[in-house]
């Protein structure tokens, strides 16, 4: 259990979290602010955003999940080395 | 504060990194064999990695102060090519009795193929069959909570592995719980842009419990900080936790892992 009262977390931690929530605000912007389509990473976003509005402890495992592989087999072959934050689908692996 | 970092690639750090390490306490430090960032060529490349690991890096820490522990593997990143892994997978026996040679690691995977698997049982395999510890890597960003699952798998099916002598490193929210609920170690790993940021490694001690969990800085060549865990337990403190479990957490922990190792002696 943590060792903060609620209004210890507010004074601790609120104005990092509000950078943070405007970063959020200003991407979003940018993103649909500018030419051209999104990809799936912005679909994966959006989904994850829904999670920061449930109840409980589990919204960072949500969003987590959010951007996870659901699948269960490895694949074939790795096609590259890096990982881009979200998983584009099945069959659609991303090179990096 | 005394602490050990139990992951730094330190090949790629600076001597000015190891002189700061030393200033915050840092009493031991263990660095898993990674990828270089570009894959080598031969097993030869492998061969003169390894004697860095078990050779001259041991000699960079020692000017200051710091115990020097190495693990030895072919990383996931280089898993993909089958034929190079298991010339790699010769050539580590050749290192194992080296006295700062803890076990076999970071193993795991990458992309989450079936080579990477593959590899990924051979390397469980030359553990077991010599009595090594196991430091696993867990995928990045998307693809950990699946490879996770896999790599557990793997684990499992291997009936001469012990649970406690498996650290499974670079846990977050999603896969935490079924990496103690296995029976294994789990790390949490202190970045600025992924995996974990303090206050979210806090808040899974504060959740999970400190018991088989540890905190490193993985510091390497890409964004990473090589004190990241005396700044969680500066974080920690300001929370108002007591400092015997801050010590447990940043010290005896990681100790008690590491030392059913008979080599790691600090």
């Amino acid at each position: 259990m943590t060792m903060m009262t609620r209004q210890k977390v507010m004074d601790q931690y609120f104005m990092d979290a509000r950078h943070k929530l405007i970063d959020i605000a200003a991407f979003l912007d940018r993103v649909e602010g500018a030419e051209g389509k999104e990809d799936f990473r912005m679909a994966a976003f959006r989904d994850a955003i829904k999670h920061l509005e449930d109840g409980g402890n589990d919204r960072a495992k949500d969003v987590l999940m959010a951007f996870s592989d659901p699948t269960e087999e490895p694949i074939a072959k790795a096609p590259g080395k890096g990982a881009c934050g979200a998983w584009p689908g099945e069959g659609s692996e991303v090179e990096g | 504060m005394k602490f050990i970092e139990p992951h730094a690639h330190m090949v790629s750090r600076t001597t000015d990194d190891y002189a700061d390490m030393a200033t915050a306490g840092c009493v031991a430090l263990c660095e898993p064999a990674f990828w270089a960032g570009f894959d080598r060529s031969s097993a030869d490349g492998f061969r003169d990695y390894f004697r860095q690991l078990t050779e001259y890096e041991p000699k960079r820490a020692a000017n200051f102060g710091i115990k020097h522990f190495t693990w030895l593997c072919i990383n996931p990143k280089e898993s993909e090519d089958m034929a190079l892994a298991k010339d790699v997978l010769e050539v580590i026996p050749e290192f194992m009795d080296c006295p700062n040679v803890l076990g076999i690691g970071e193993i795991g995977l990458n992309k989450n193929s079936r080579n990477e698997v593959k590899v990924l049982e051979m390397h469980v395999d030359l553990a077991a069959s010599h009595d090594q510890l196991i430091l696993v890597h867990t995928p990045h960003l998307e693809d950990k909570h699946k490879g996770t699952r896999l790599i557990l798998d793997v684990l499992k099916n291997d009936s001469r592995i012990n649970p406690e002598r498996v650290m499974i490193d670079h846990v977050e929210e999603h896969t935490i719980g079924m990496v103690l609920d296995a029976g294994h170690w789990g790390g949490m790993t202190l970045y600025p842009e992924s995996k974990c940021s303090p206050a979210r490694a806090i808040d899974m001690i504060e959740r999970f419990g400190s018991e088989r969990l540890w905190w490193d800085a993985a510091c390497d060549w890409g964004p990473s900080v090589p004190l990241a865990v005396p700044r969680t337990a500066v974080e920690m403190r300001r929370r108002g936790h007591e400092e015997a479990l801050i010590e447990k957490v940043i010290f005896e922990n990681p100790k008690t892992f590491l030392s059913q190792s008979e080599r790691f002696v600090i």
